[in-house]
């Protein structure tokens, strides 16, 4: 049962909403403008916000330029691939420190985000050695591994919280019934933390595909991401302003599209257990 | 689980890539010249049956990548796109490996690049990097708005007119300022044109002790005349102004004078992006009468790490893009005036560019008045006109830049800027080892 408002109030309020979030939204917007613009327009110092001569020629400038598709590829690839394996390990990793807790969980747990803690270049040579010598500067399987690494904490963390929040009677009882471990975990435990498990994923999903420090730098043509290809369209001398802006929407689109037809099962799941 | 096979095959595709023809990775940033070359690239592969792999990047990204491939020996890269600050410190780094066979072809004629930009590109006598496009700085001006204040623009003005023209020509009300400069902080942005203006004032970074001179009164001199010059006749926010925005700026018809890249030349007269196109007129950076000018002189060039493993196929790839045939190509297909500038004699000799290039002498004659040898008036123990080509510089200059940059904002004065870059520059310097 909704309150008792006054009429005015809700007006102002929604409204305050519909202005936080179009200012939010703003800077997609203007890319999203500036995508259509000639070059020149898309840097006038009076800026316009329509695009005065619609145009598609930067999409075809980027494309001719770049390889959309491979990039693409290798960001699904990558993003899904890493985030799944990201899961299949943090899985029983999180069951374990929820259901089966020692004294030392609570360090573990703390000793994982520690490493969130630290600036990536901070471990930049050291990697890049490895990499080097293991061979996998610029493969796809190298940064799918750099980046399940780099989540892995993320994904314990947040289904250590979603399972904390599943009563444990529940777990007991299939155990009673004769249920093995295995079947404990893909049987039970997993089916009723599914809309944590699907916002574990999506969120993982949508890190890994903004991910731009590592892809940029342990990669050079054939495993680049988006990332890497939106960055070969900026520069500091020349105008790219309006190809930048394409390349950054043909990179946004994909995840853009993801999350708009997710967000129900994401809100669901990062307000899980908020109400009992 | 499904990812396997996508692993497996994504395993299978690299090595199946790196096993067939041989492969040049080739890293280059994001400038008009360089993109051209990239289309034109696959008559290279069908000439020599080389692949190539593109990876362009934004300069400071590029920067950043390919020390990390270099200084660990990655072997990322087989071409590298640096600049005249890089080439000189990685060579004697031995992170370079030298142009001699280059160097020997009489067909590729090593005479015939321009003397001051094959000197920025040498260490000890070798060549490290060959130039693609070279460029120097001058000054872009409106004809008509100095026609209207009265004035006429001599070929190589001092800073004593520059100022009084751009004074003439600021007119407020209609939105004119007399001149736009570079204010965004940077050992690439405000300390290029900086660093090159002190040396027409008869300033310097370091004497010969590497002792930083920002006590001097040439450094006070210089940045007073930088921000006088830019409170009475240069636009609002200029703090923040770069290349591209200057270019903005000028190409709407905001700015009397520009003092910038002799690349700008080929945008502000092209009709199709600047309102000014037909009134644009050159001339030589402005000086003081001490015998040094205020422009200076860089090189996007190609250079092979010692860690690629193609040297001899990345050799052939840079003799392709940086010798007379590629100019050629290059103008066959796109004309003349698109053919990238600076680094050959003989492109200034073809009277075909000095028809479509209104801006080809002015052009080389900037370039040929730098002198990264000897950048100063008084001697110093560094090389590089609007830099010093020590790995420190870029550090202490972008530190300086935001000195600089605040004053100009006005946060700070000219004299606590000053004093604050001479004791960093101080402190950075002796903790590098310079300073005994």
């Amino acid at each position: 049962m909704a309150r008792n408002v006054p009429a005015s109030t809700r007006i102002g309020f929604t409204a305050l909403a519909w202005i936080i979030a179009l200012i939010l939204f703003s800077p997609i917007l203007w890319v999203l403008l500036t995508a259509f613009k000639t070059e020149a327009e898309a840097i006038a110092n009076t800026p316009t916000f329509f695009p005065q001569n619609f145009t598609l020629e930067n999409f075809g400038a980027v494309q001719a330029r770049s390889d959309y598709i491979k990039h693409a590829t290798n960001s699904i690839i990558v993003s899904v691939g890493s985030t799944l394996i990201g899961l299949v390990i943090g899985i029983p990793a999180a069951w374990a420190m929820a259901f089966a807790p020692t004294k030392r969980t609570k360090d573990v747990l703390m000793w994982m985000l520690s490493t969130k803690m630290m600036p990536a270049v901070g471990v930049l040579i050291p990697i890049y050695l490895i990499f080097r010598d293991l061979r996998l500067l610029d493969t796809v399987h190298g940064l799918t591994i750099i980046m399940t690494l780099i989540n892995l904490p993320i994904i314990i963390w947040m289904l250590y919280t979603y399972f904390k929040e599943i009563p444990v009677d529940i777990l007991e009882a299939s155990r009673m019934d004769g249920a093995e471990l295995w079947n404990e975990i893909v049987h039970v435990l997993v089916p009723m933390a599914v809309p944590g498990i699907a916002s574990t994923l999506l969120l993982n999903v949508i890190l890994a595909w903004n991910e731009a420090f590592w892809t940029i730098t342990l990669t050079s043509g054939r495993a680049g991401t988006l990332t890497a290809f939106i960055s070969s369209f900026s520069s500091p001398q020349g105008l790219f302003l309006a190809k930048l802006s394409a390349a950054s929407l043909l990179a946004i689109a994909p995840i853009l599209l993801m999350g708009w037809f997710s967000q129900k099962q994401l809100v669901r799941g990062l307000t899980f257990g908020a109400v009992k | 689980m499904k990812l396997t096979p996508i692993l497996v095959g994504a395993f299978t595709l690299a090595l199946a890539t790196s096993a067939s023809a041989q492969t040049l990775t080739i890293a280059t940033v994001n400038n008009g010249d360089m993109v051209r070359m990239q289309a034109l690239s696959p008559a290279f592969t069908e000439e020599t049956g080389i692949e190539l792999n593109w990876v362009v990047l934004e300069e400071n990204t590029l920067r950043q990548n390919v020390t990390t491939d270099i200084a660990t020996n990655g072997g990322q890269y087989d071409v590298m796109t640096i600049g005249t600050y890089e080439a000189p410190i990685w060579a004697k780094q031995g992170w370079l490996t030298p142009l001699d066979a280059l160097s020997a072809d009489a067909e590729y004629d090593v005479d015939d690049i321009l003397p001051p930009i094959r000197e920025g590109l040498s260490f000890e006598g070798k060549l490290y990097a060959a130039p693609f496009y070279g460029e120097s700085s001058f000054i872009m001006y409106r004809k008509d708005l100095m026609e209207k204040a009265g004035l006429e623009m001599p070929e190589a003005p001092t800073w004593e007119f520059i100022g009084e023209a751009a004074r003439a020509m600021t007119d407020r009300s209609a939105d004119i300022n007399g001149i736009c400069l570079r204010g965004k902080a940077g050992w690439g942005e405000n300390m290029a044109f900086l660093t090159a203006m002190s040396n027409s004032f008869g300033a310097r970074w370091f004497d010969e002790n590497w002792a930083p001179q920002f006590n001097t009164p040439e450094w006070k001199s210089t940045l007073d005349t930088y921000l006088s010059l830019m409170a009475d006749a240069g636009p609002s926010g200029a703090s923040s102004n770069g290349f591209n925005e200057n270019l903005t700026l000028f190409q709407q018809g905001k700015c009397g004078m520009w003092i910038d890249a002799t690349v700008a030349a080929s945008f502000v007269t092209n009709p199709d992006d600047s309102t000014v196109a037909d009134q644009v007129g050159f001339a030589l950076a402005p000086d003081n009468g001490l015998g040094k000018r205020g422009n200076w002189l860089w090189a996007w060039s190609l250079a092979i790490p010692n860690s690629s493993q193609n040297k001899e196929a990345a050799e052939q790839f840079i003799n392709w893009a940086t010798n007379k045939d590629y100019l050629a190509l290059v103008a066959e297909q796109e004309g003349w005036a698109n053919v990238p500038p600076g680094t050959r004699t003989s492109l200034y000799e073809n009277p075909d560019y000095q028809a479509a290039a209104p801006f080809a002498k002015m052009t080389l004659d900037s370039i040929n008045a730098a002198n990264p040898a000897e950048p100063t008036v008084q001697p110093v123990p560094y090389t590089g006109v609007q830099f010093v080509a020590i790995p420190e510089f870029a550090g202490i200059a972008t530190n300086v830049g935001q000195l600089f940059s605040a004053a100009l904002a006005g946060q700070i004065s000219a004299d606590d800027a000053l004093a604050q870059a001479q004791d960093a520059a101080t402190r950075d310097m002796t903790r590098a080892g310079y300073i005994k």
